[in-house]
């Protein structure tokens, strides 16, 4: 018995073989085993110990002093960062979107970089700045006012705070300035006529306007707080300042990797989760307005507020700021790399390739840059293609249970990385009949799952400007449902589908903090073996190796907009 | 070319039914626009007919091909149908080329490579756009991608094309162009074209026959421009098509009066008006509302506003707004009338119509 | 009648870096009077809503100088401009402009707060704009829950809120639905016979300026053609441009010999009307499809060629010689393609011959 499947484009007459169907089947499939289990295995494991349910485990995890500790410092840490990092968000949103300063391009231009690099780079580079054990700056400091102890220690939660929302506020950023450009200006006009100055439109029409864009922003700036590795291991460690993501990976290194640690790892990341979820319910009930309709359908030039006495001030603060953050700590990793040894004066008598020379020469090195390639085309790839048809499923078919697709489908993008780490070792370490621990395999399944989200809400917002008539058109024309998608539909969300693959191949060739719990002694990705060369004390080979991913990533990124330039969209 | 035949269609969309019983002929060769109000159902018919809805009853012809049959269980799939379409967004398909986008269904039918350069050749010639075959829809104006969808559908079959409201989207100037240019298309090639739309005035200008359905989904007239206007069939296509006013009518004693809220005697109304119903008003358009001093009939005028070419007078007749439209410069020349006068009025050649409660 | 809005040679000039310097208004002079409803009309980049703008205070002029209510607002020789928010006007926009995050109430209670009014004044007032525009009741709505005439509604009472002396009124009703521009229309009259404000409307739809001015401009390219009430634009248009911008236009080439004037292409039929007091070799007859008087009994013989039916009228096209011109009767008048007929131009206007076209210099401006 065939099933009719409910669509416009009715099942017809002598198909033998429904590709609807098959989609749908396959997406369901998919998702069940690449998001469900993981999470399903997290909890049983929690809470489950051989197969009795078991709250003993759970019990002592949450009132170890340690973990309350760690959970504390994550939740401050991450509010910190995201009011912090609202605040410089927005100032330099409504500073581009709004006012009249002048070098916007080089402004923008400098914005691009932080979403570039992974935070922990930045991390690295503070430290060997403001480390309080003999941090460059710290150290010239002490020498020059004759200080006893370090002024400034970055290696504490105010420099963790710091480093995050400098690679953090460009969520807010991009969010308002994209809502204040595209805004209709006459909401603004209509103010003034009713007689508000300047200051009162901003206060009463514009911020209410783009709060749902601040929100958004905001949210965004918080899940990565929460679920961020990188930065508090690298600055925290050293002063046994632990956040939750780092403390499972604590329980897990010094646990060997044994069934026990893992336990208590899961334990954790239930924790870790809880908070998660507390923070997203509590974003929906304070700010979330749901979005305005404020887009202006005549192209107007936005009246530009004059900021007459305040330009050039304002400017050499922002472009000061701006290089401060941004430009500094690359320039420190590059400079580092050419040190013969860390705590040597930055002379050009102490430079050396030699750095270079020993990572390169490197086997595991090699490797890691090797896996990182092969992870991040791999993932990319299947992820885009699945991405794609789960979209088409989602959007287009839409069978029943649509819903749970998309949810299932979104949902790893608020996982923690640490958490989703630790799903997919309980579910794919032997337990289920299938083991790729210590594989590259079992990478790329997590980064499968972390990275999904992402393809899919490009392939849907794609797939959603593809008008029915299209296709149905090509129907008319005499194309197949088939070759209709083929013909049709595929090339036009094809943009799409491209900038969805670089949207998963750039963050997955500096990405640590999935991969640093799931690698093994031959399958390290660049970001861990970067982070294993500092943590062995290699501090100038770390920073080479760093720089190397720098000027890759710059490449690839060069590549990426050269590409999608290039592209005639829909 | 050939005929399209709906017979007995009836659809549902969830509880509201659409279409009852729903039948129409498009005859060879010809244009007819199937005009109705938003929603009354003519989108559905044309999915019905391009296979991507299946009607509950009824059949479906082209020519004598049956692509429909509740009873006898046929459904052909879209692609089999052999229709060509215009949709309201021309659905031109941006990441292909003029030619390509042309090219497309001959290429499905699978014809030889001689054939498609020939038959693609003259579809572009016939709605010009020679010329043009390498450039992208994002580099033609409305119009002309409009013209490239009107090619495609020109190969996509020689039977019938199916033009669904192509020319809403356009401006007033390019959307009479369009008008213009459909029409001369039709006559050089003969196709069989079912224009569907609610703007009465483009299908007033482009059809043969018309077909006026109203908002529940029945089909109230077939016929000629000429006879829609000048001999519609019932109170919906008079009221539908332009605008009119309607005065209560009612009979004592063998005569005729105006039923607003005080009875004015109607002298020229006879007993004959009242055979169709015992409720009857008499409907008249704007221009046919003449002003005549020597009638007895009068009314007041409340509003008068000039439109550039013609004045709208607002008048209340008893109870009654009426609205009289007339020709600026006349008006100009032989007096306007204020406001608060009092004109007399004259009905040429008006309708008789049963009362909207009991007209459907 | 005292005078509230002037525009002494108002100038302004755009740098863009397409087209160059282009001059959007050229020395603008006009006068409104108290009360008055004046419309700026013309096709798009003609100027019009740039010179609201600058009246409104959100262009700055390049020339010139502008007076609202006695009190020069703009002046570019003292380098004095009063900003928006100190004018004192009342505007209302073409996407309606109505702010979402609030509901109806405080929409149109805004202008009253930020003059720091008492509440119970703002209520009192709020609570009588909203019944002046039919949305009593309805304080609590926000504005997303409504359709575009009601938004507009809700544009209205704010704007008639501070009892302005000035409106501004920018293409209000060109987002609406045809039926419901016309309510709109009257409504917006209504509000002028109530309050009394002036009233400034910019629009592009010709028959929308005819309908709701006392006065009006036509504007093109930058430049002032004709100021008039809407009659006497309609009756005696200056030029051909703005013969065929109001109303429908019907243009006859014609020749004039030896005092006689006969169509272009055809000299062997005269047409029988007075001549103009100037009048060269080669000449435009202007006149309107409707004021054409065809017939069958006597006037310049001619043929229908073509016959369309349209909602309200039907359009014939005669032929004179070479020449087509439309003639538009009602329903009523029924005469098939082919047919012979007599036609009679009833007191056309006289233009010479046009050699220039300006279109695609309008084209340019619109993009700007």
């Amino acid at each position: 018995m065939r099933r009719k499947v409910p669509s416009d484009l009715a099942a017809l007459e002598g198909k033998s073989f429904d590709l609807d169907k098959a989609m749908t089947i396959v997406s369901f499939i998919l998702l069940f085993v690449i998001v469900v289990i993981p999470v399903f295995m997290i909890i049983y494991n929690a809470f489950f110990y051989d197969g009795k349910f078991d709250l003993a485990l759970f019990e002592s995890v949450i009132v170890d002093k340690e973990n309350i500790s760690a959970m504390w410092h994550t939740v401050i840490i991450a509010f910190a960062v995201t009011v912090f990092g609202t605040i410089v968000g927005l100032f330099y949103a409504w500073l581009l979107g709004r006012s009249d300063i002048p070098c916007k391009g080089i402004m923008r231009a400098l914005f691009v970089i932080p979403y570039m690099f992974p935070p922990f780079f930045g991390a690295m580079a503070w430290d060997m700045l403001f480390s309080a054990r003999g941090g460059y700056v710290n150290e010239w400091l002490m020498t020059t006012f004759h200080l006893a102890a370090a002024p400034v220690d970055v290696n504490s939660i105010g420099g963790i705070i710091f480093v995050e929302v400098s690679y953090y506020f460009p969520f807010v950023f991009m969010q308002v300035v994209s809502a204040l450009e595209r805004m209709d200006p006459t909401l603004e006009e209509s103010a003034r006529i009713a007689g508000a100055s300047q200051g009162t439109v901003i206060r009463r029409i514009t911020i209410p306007l783009v709060t749902p864009a601040i929100s958004a922003g905001a949210l965004l700036i918080l899940i990565s707080s929460l679920a961020h590795f990188g930065v508090p291991s690298i600055l925290g460690f050293s002063k046994n300042i632990y956040t939750l993501p780092t403390m499972i990976y604590a329980f897990i290194s010094r646990s060997g990797g044994s069934f026990e640690g893992i336990r208590q790892g899961a334990a954790l990341s239930i924790l870790l989760v809880v908070v998660v979820a507390i923070a997203l319910v509590m974003q929906k009930v304070i700010l979330s307005h749901g979005s305005y309709d404020i887009i202006k359908g005549k192209s107007m030039r936005p009246t530009l507020i004059k900021l007459r006495g305040a330009k050039y001030p304002l400017l050499l603060l922002s472009i000061f700021t701006l290089v401060f953050i941004v430009i500094v700590p690359l320039v420190m990793i590059f400079l580092e790399a050419m040190v013969k040894a860390y705590g040597l004066p930055l002379i050009f008598a102490n430079f050396t390739f030699d750095n270079y020379k020993s990572i390169l020469t490197s086997q595991t090195t090699l490797d890691s840059i090797r896996n990182s390639m092969f992870l991040s085309i791999t993932a990319g790839i299947i992820c885009m293609f699945l991405g794609v048809m789960i979209a088409y499923v989602v959007n287009k078919i839409k069978p029943k249970g649509k819903e749970v697709l998309e949810i299932l489908s979104v949902l790893p993008y608020s996982i923690p990385g640490t958490v989703l780490a630790i799903g997919v070792i309980l579910s794919w370490s032997g337990t289920l009949g299938i083991n790729l621990y210590n594989t590259l395999w079992i990478i790329l399944v997590a980064y499968m799952a972390r990275y999904l989200s992402f393809s899919m809400k490009s392939a849907s917002a794609a797939l959603q400007q593809v008008h029915p008539s299209l296709e149905e058109a090509a129907r008319a024309c005499g194309a197949s449902h088939t070759e209709a998608l083929k013909d049709i539909t595929l090339p036009l969300i094809r943009p799409a589908m491209v900038s969805g693959f670089f949207l998963i191949f750039l963050p997955a060739m500096r990405e640590l903090t999935t991969s640093v719990l799931l690698y093994g002694p031959y399958t390290r990705t660049l970001g861990v073996q970067i982070y294993s060369l500092r943590d062995a004390g290699m501090i100038p080979q770390a920073s080479a190796l760093a720089s190397i991913a720098i000027g890759i990533i710059i490449i690839c990124n060069a590549v990426v907009t050269w590409i999608t330039k290039d592209r005639k969209g829909v | 070319m050939a005929k399209v035949v709906f017979s007995n269609i009836t659809f549902h969309y969830g509880d509201k039914c659409i279409l009852d019983n729903f039948s129409l002929t498009v005859e060879e060769s010809q244009i007819m626009c199937l005009v109705g109000p938003s929603g009354c159902g003519k989108t559905t018919l044309v999915r019905c007919l391009l296979g991507f809805i299946k009607p509950e009853t009824g059949e479906i012809w082209l020519g004598d091909k049956c692509l429909f049959s509740a009873e006898k269980g046929i459904n052909v799939s879209p692609e089999r149908r052999h229709i060509g379409v215009v949709f309201q967004d021309y659905a031109v398909w941006p990441h292909l080329s003029v030619w390509e986008n042309v090219t497309y269904p001959l290429k499905k039918r699978k014809f030889s490579k001689e054939e498609i350069k020939a038959k693609a050749e003259h579809a572009l010639k016939q709605v010009r756009m020679t010329g043009y075959e390498k450039h992208l829809p994002s580099q033609l104006s409305g119009g002309q991608q409009q013209r490239v969808a009107i090619a495609r559908a020109l190969v996509s079959s020689d039977d019938v094309i199916v033009l669904d409201e192509p020319i809403t989207n356009l401006d007033a100037k390019l959307r009479e162009e369009m008008l213009v240019e459909i029409r001369m298309i039709q006559k050089a090639v003969g196709t069989t074209i079912l224009y569907i739309t609610h703007d009465q005035e483009a299908a007033l200008q482009l059809c043969d026959i018309m077909a006026i359905m109203n908002e529940t989904g029945h089909l109230c007239q077939v016929g000629k421009d000429e006879e829609i206007i000048l001999q519609p069939a019932n109170r919906f296509v008079f009221e539908f098509i332009g605008i009119s006013n309607f005065i209560p009518l009612v009979l004592k004693e063998g005569k005729v009066y105006f039923s607003i809220g005080e009875e004015v005697l109607y002298p020229e109304g006879s007993a004959d008006i009242f055979r169709q119903h015992p409720k009857m008003e008499l409907g008249i358009r704007p221009n046919n509302i003449v002003f005549d001093d020597r009638s007895p009939l009068k009314a007041k005028v409340k509003t008068i506003v000039f439109l550039g070419n013609e004045f709208d007078y607002f008048l209340t007749f008893g109870n009654k707004e009426l609205r009289v439209q007339r020709n600026a410069l006349d008006a100009i020349q032989h007096g306007k009338f204020q406001e608060g006068e009092t004109v007399g009025l004259k009905f040429v050649e008006p309708k008789f119509y049963p009362a909207k409660e009991v007209a459907l | 009648m005292t005078e509230q809005i002037a525009l002494h040679h108002v100038t302004k000039r755009f740098t863009t870096k397409t087209l160059g310097t282009i001059t959007a208004v050229n020395d603008f002079n006009l006068s409104v009077e108290e009360g008055e409803c004046f419309s700026f009309l013309g096709p798009s980049g003609c100027g019009k809503t740039t010179t609201l703008r600058m009246i409104a205070g959100f262009e700055d002029l390049s020339e010139g100088s502008i007076d609202l209510c006695g009190r020069t607002v703009s002046d570019k020789t003292q380098n004095l401009y009063i900003p928006p928010e100190n004018r004192g006007l009342g505007m209302v926009f073409q996407a309606f402009a109505v702010w979402p995050h609030m509901n109806i109430y405080e929409n149109v209670a805004f202008p009253l707060e930020i003059k720091k009014i008492d509440r119970t004044q703002i209520k009192k007032r709020v609570t009588e704009a909203l019944k002046h525009t039919s949305l009593s009741g309805m304080e609590e709505v926000y504005p997303d829950e409504l359709s575009g005439g009601q938004q507009q509604r809700i544009a209205l009472a704010r704007a008639i809120v501070t009892n302005p002396k000035v409106m501004l009124l920018d293409e209000p009703l060109s987002n609406l639905d045809p039926k419901l521009r016309e309510t709109m229309r009257f409504e917006i009259k209504e509000l002028q016979k109530k309050f009394n404000f002036t009233i400034i409307f910019v629009t592009h739809d010709q028959s929308e300026a005819m309908a709701i001015s006392d006065r009006m401009m036509v504007c093109d390219m930058g430049n002032i053609v004709q100021i008039d009430t809407p009659t006497n634009l309609y009756t005696k248009p200056i030029n051909q441009f703005v013969h065929s911008f109001l109303g429908q236009s019907t243009f006859l080439h014609v020749v004039i010999e030896n005092g006689r004037i006969y169509p272009k292409g055809a000299m062997n039929q005269e047409i029988s009307l007075p001549l103009p007091e100037k009048y060269d070799k080669e000449m435009i007859i202007a006149t309107r499809p409707n004021a054409i008087d065809i017939n069958r009994e006597k006037g310049f013989r001619s043929k229908v060629e073509s016959r369309i039916f349209l909602t309200g009228s039907t359009e014939y096209l005669v032929r004179v010689g070479e020449q087509l011109l439309q003639v538009q009767t009602p329903h009523r008048i029924v005469f098939a393609p082919g047919e012979e007929c007599y036609i009679n131009i009833v007191e056309p206007m006289w233009y010479p011959e046009d050699k220039d076209d300006a279109d695609e210099e309008r084209q340019k401006r619109q993009l700007v």
